[in-house]
């Protein structure tokens, strides 16, 4: 599913429900069927491998895909659709002449296989004639045969669909007594099973699970209507992340319910319900500077996209141009060594290996092993996001191990790893954080968010707003959103809560490239305080 | 297997048919052929090709209704898909706005379906994309782009008696092109159904020399300013408002068409009030010559032209078959492009006047000239004001001249607003599917400045 088809099910306009059908749909028991075991997968990747190293190929890799989803949707007392989905192919990636070629295919016979692994290389020479930058990987080790799963303690394909079908009752009715008219609740679950092998050696089978509850509540009044998005996270976790358990939960006084590495659904659809009557009764915000303290699930975006973007290494040189721009993080800016990307507390890290993050997997598409590094660095800018072809652009001797295909029908390229900002090593509360402004605007939650093709101006806003004064949170406000520029806000980062209070927040659907893909990734962080942040009205009337 | 010819696919669908046990019985069978290349740099990244059919049924017991689906065309595959939809049937809950399948349609003909594009081969793409880099390197300028070309056909049969078969071929390019420098970027878009059209040196020109000329941009204060658009700057704020154009959102009171009136008997939306300028005229033909489609929506309903915005009053809404029938009007489906395996944007065409771009920039005394807008997110649906900014070509008009490029703009405002403030509108051009003219639009409003190029 990508975006476009998210928004159709999620957005205000949903009129007849447009359901995700990317795959081949298969019954809920064969999604427990056992796929082809690691031997047969094996013989197959090499059966493209020989042919397209028999067609000249210097290189090649192949991923066999198994792609299970299902999706169960809920609009108010009714559930409106369950899908389940399956997509079963090869990709075949080759580098003929020093020029990529990709072609695949959902013909899993011999034949079938090496045909994708010849077209792919009469598409790497056809391009040859005019490669100007011949591929140059960086070395890879061979792993030989390994494999990986997710660390879930439910698989949630295993959960009986009746109980999903009473959560999302439970959640819907939880919203509608509370105060909303609307509601509508989704349960996305995804699992790929990818096997990669390539010319170096590597035979890596996978089993990726990924889990996303999220809801939308509107309640109309008489001035007009109020939405609400839940406060739960997309997650690399199996069904035990909707156990909603107590030791998960930080309260924030006078505001929300932050969720940590388990999710309350039907209680946030509950409070979804009361904040959406206050919502429609909220002041209007004045426009100004503001001192911001942003809760995880809303500063998790804003690292997404001023950090998370800016420091992938395809953007900063130019691949992304035509589609999602380049970036202001110049390699002249990282080359200085003194780029002060933020204050002096800002540190923000990549990595793939975070427990529980979307981002989490043991080897990356091109079989390289996932590690974790630093992005910046007291504040200053010391690396970016970079694979295998990039590598040698900025002296690494081998790649970060963040490069991803959303399936076995698309190639793989560079894809945001997770980023995370790591938080106090004093264990600082929010609750402390926000008792430090005099006067401010506590934002939780995701909503709109915009920034331009070189990540220097932005405009973020969120799901819920709370004046503070005098260290206290006051009461809901509404029609708030900050306006700033990257390296001005993460300079103005003055303090962050600690380790306690660190979460991980994510996307599902990070879209990039052309065919354009999605990606899920996470980013972590404390609640953290930004000064002097400049704070517009985005109510009008028409 | 990819593209099945009318006959092939009504001969598959009839044998799928024929296993079903269920009360009702729809299939959808889509296929897609296609190739892309990507280039940055001025040399090629990434290109690929796909191939791919999938048959999805869909069967229902009394209320109950369950659907899979495959990419295996033996027989055994075909009734095994069958047998999958109707045990999930058997599973699901009653939905209680569960609306039987439809009989059978008359379909107008349409024309989407261009060999020359079915052609289309990796060394065709190639020399396309260095047809469009050697324009750049002409100019000392850097170029990246991306052409995507597809050959799809989808049909649809049910045990109603509908059929509906279509093919449809769709190419479309961009190209960004910078200066070496990075001061100066320009941009240009092309889409059609038929490659032949297609000249990726003449678009990738229009780009090297909007780079050229945006180079350097000027900071100009952020305010409201009599903006000229271009088709590329307007064409998703217009389909973001299609998009919310939803009767039963409207008639729920959570729309910008919802009707906020107190009135006991006052209908529950703004179906023929005047919402715009009186010149603002939007509709959709599957016959359009420029910008035809399937005539016919997911569900096999048959399309035909409809205006959605007449005069400047808002005159037909799409809706769900359930949805009309409750509210007791026409149902009046979604008509969608043929491109992918599952449909794409709604095709809408915006009527234009006759005035060239460089028409309108003559007669405009005090103005900017936007090339694209770009992250554009919702900020308020009930006002549809949006937020995203400028991007590619930006300049300043004065006394019927382009003076000097500026610096790239965030705007926030609504469609709604733009559509009040119109001045001008000029010749309508193809982009993503749609016609739309550019626009001369006044008190346009643009809140920060971005230092992007």
């Amino acid at each position: 599913m990508d975006r476009r088809q998210f928004i159709k099910i999620a957005g205000a306009g949903m009129g007849a429900m447009m359901l995700p059908i990317n795959g081949r749909m298969v019954s809920a028991e064969a999604l427990l069927e056992p796929g082809a075991d690691a031997a047969i997968k094996k013989r197959m990747a090499n059966v493209a491998l020989n042919a397209a190293t028999s067609k000249g190929a210097t290189y090649a890799d192949a991923r066999i895909g198994r792609y299970l989803n299902q999706f169960v949707t809920a609009q108010e007392q009714r559930v409106d659709n369950i899908v389940n989905t399956e997509s079963y192919g090869v990709g075949v990636r080759v580098i003929a002449n020093g020029t990529w070629g990709f072609a695949s295919t959902s013909d899993m016979t011999d034949d079938g296989i090496a045909k994708a692994a010849e077209a792919a290389v009469a598409v790497a020479k056809a391009n040859s004639k005019f490669q100007t930058e011949p591929v140059q990987l960086a070395p890879v080790k061979s792993y030989g045969d390994v494999s990986w799963k997710t660390p879930i303690e439910k698989n949630a394909f295993e959960i009986p669909l009746k109980d999903k079908v009473d959560l999302l009752m439970n959640v819907n009715n939880a919203a509608l007594d509370n105060g909303a008219n609307f509601i509508t609740s989704i349960l996305f679950l995804v699992n790929e099973q990818k096997y990669f092998a390539s010319t170096e050696g590597s035979y890596i089978d996978q089993d990726v699970h990924r889990l996303w509850a999220p809801f939308f509540a509107t309640a109309v009044g008489k001035q007009g209507f109020k939405q609400r998005q839940g406060l739960g996270n997309p997650v690399g976790r199996g069904f035990e992340y909707l156990d909603g358990r107590p030791e998960d939960k930080i309260q924030i006084q006078g505001a929300n319910i932050g969720y940590r590495n388990t999710y309350d659904i039907v209680e946030d659809a509950r409070e979804a319900g009361k904040q959406l009557q206050k919502k429609l009764a909220a002041k209007s915000v004045e426009p100004g500077k503001y001192d911001l303290v942003l809760d995880p699930h809303h500063l998790m975006l804003t690292i997404h996209e001023s950090v998370g973007h800016p420091l992938e290494l395809d953007r900063v040189l130019g691949y992304e141009a035509n589609y999602a721009g380049t970036s202001f993080a110049t390699l002249d800016k990282w080359k200085s060594g003194t780029f002060e990307y933020g204050s002096k507390i800002v540190n923000l890290f990549a990595d793939k290996t975070q427990v529980g993050s979307l981002g989490y997997v043991g080897w990356d598409d091109e079989g390289v092993k996932t590690k974790e590094w630093d992005l910046v660095k007291d504040g200053v800018l010391v690396n970016y996001q970079a694979i295998r072809d990039q590598a040698h652009i900025i002296d690494e001797k081998e790649s970060h191990g963040c490069c991803y295909s959303q399936s076995w029908r698309d190639v793989q390229f560079q894809r945001m790893a997770n980023v995370s900002l790591r938080p106090n090593e004093e264990d600082v509360s929010a609750d402390e954080i926000i008792a430090g402004v005099e006067n401010g605007i506590y934002i939780a939650g995701r909503g709109s968010f915009s920034i331009d093709q070189q990540r220097y101006n932005f405009q973020f806003g969120g799901q819920l707003f709370y004046e503070i004064k005098d260290g206290k949170i006051v009461d809901q406000i509404e029609d708030v959103a900050y306006q700033s520029n990257t390296q001005e806000f993460w300079n103005s980062c003055v303090a962050m809560a600690g380790k306690s209070d660190y979460r991980l927040g994510g996307s599902f659907f990070d879209g990039k490239g052309q065919p354009s893909q999605v990606s899920a990734v996470s980013h972590g962080c404390p609640t953290t305080r930004f000064n002097n942040v400049n704070v517009i009205n985005t109510g009008r009337k028409v | 297997m990819a593209i099945l010819s009318k006959s092939e696919a009504k001969a598959l669908l009839n044998k799928v048919i024929g296993y079903s046990k269920a009360d009702a019985i729809e299939c959808n069978l889509n296929g897609e052929v296609s190739g892309n290349i990507r280039t940055a740099r001025n040399t090629v990244s990434t290109a690929g090709e796909l191939n791919d059919t999938i048959l999805t049924v869909q069967s229902s017991f009394g209320k109950k209704l369950g659907t899979a689906s495959t990419n295996e065309f033996s027989d055994n595959a075909l009734e095994r898909v069958v047998r999958r939809s109707e045990e999930l049937a058997r599973l699901a809950p009653d939905n209680p706005e569960f609306m039987p399948i439809l009989g059978p349609q008359e379909y107008v003909d349409v024309k989407t379906y261009f060999q020359s594009t079915a052609d289309v081969n990796p060394d065709w793409r190639a020399s396309a994309a260095d047809a469009s880099i050697s324009a750049s390197k002409a100019e000392g300028l850097v170029s990246s782009g991306f052409l995507n070309d597809s050959a799809t056909f989808a049909a649809i049969m049910n045990s109603e008696g509908l059929f509906a078969y279509n093919q449809a071929t769709d190419i479309n390019f961009s190209a960004t092109i910078r200066t070496a420098d990075g001061k100066g970027s320009g941009w240009v878009y092309r889409d059609f159904h038929d490659a032949s059209l297609m000249d990726t040196n003449e678009a990738s020109n229009v780009a090297v020399k909007k780079a050229i000329a945006s180079a350097d941009g000027k900071a100009m204060e952020p305010g409201k300013y009599t903006v000229i658009m271009e088709p590329a700057a307007t064409v998703q704020l217009l389909l973001n408002m299609f998009n919310a154009m939803d009767q039963r959102q409207a008639d729920e009171g959570r729309s910008f068409l919802s009707n906020k009136s107190e009135e006991p008997d006052a209908p529950k939306n703004r179906l023929g009030q005047k919402m715009f300028d009186e010149r603002v005229n939007i509709y959709t033909d599957p016959q359009d010559p420029d910008t035809p489609t399937h005539p016919f929506s997911g569900d096999g309903a048959a399309v035909k032209r409809t205006d959605w915005i007449k005069d400047g009053v808002v005159t037909t809404m799409p809706n769900s078959r359930y949805w009309a029938e409750k509210t007791g009007v026409e149902y009046v489906p979604t008509p969608f492009t043929g491109g992918g395996l599952f449909g794409g944007s709604p095709s809408i065409s915006m009527v234009g006047g006759d005035e060239s771009l460089e028409d309108m920039i003559k007669n405009t005394r005090r103005g900017v000239l936007v090339t694209r807008l770009w992250y554009i997110r919702s900020l308020d649906p009930q006002s549809l004001m949006y937020t995203g900014l400028t991007r590619d070509g930006t300049f300043y008009i004065e006394n019927g001249e382009i003076k000097y490029p500026i610096k790239n703009f965030r705007f926030n405002e609504s469609p709604i607003i733009m559509l009040n403030n119109l001045e001008a509108l000029g010749k309508p051009q193809r982009i993503q599917g749609c016609m739309i003219p550019p626009m001369k639009i006044r008190d346009f409003t643009f809140s920060s400045l971005s230092d992007a190029v």
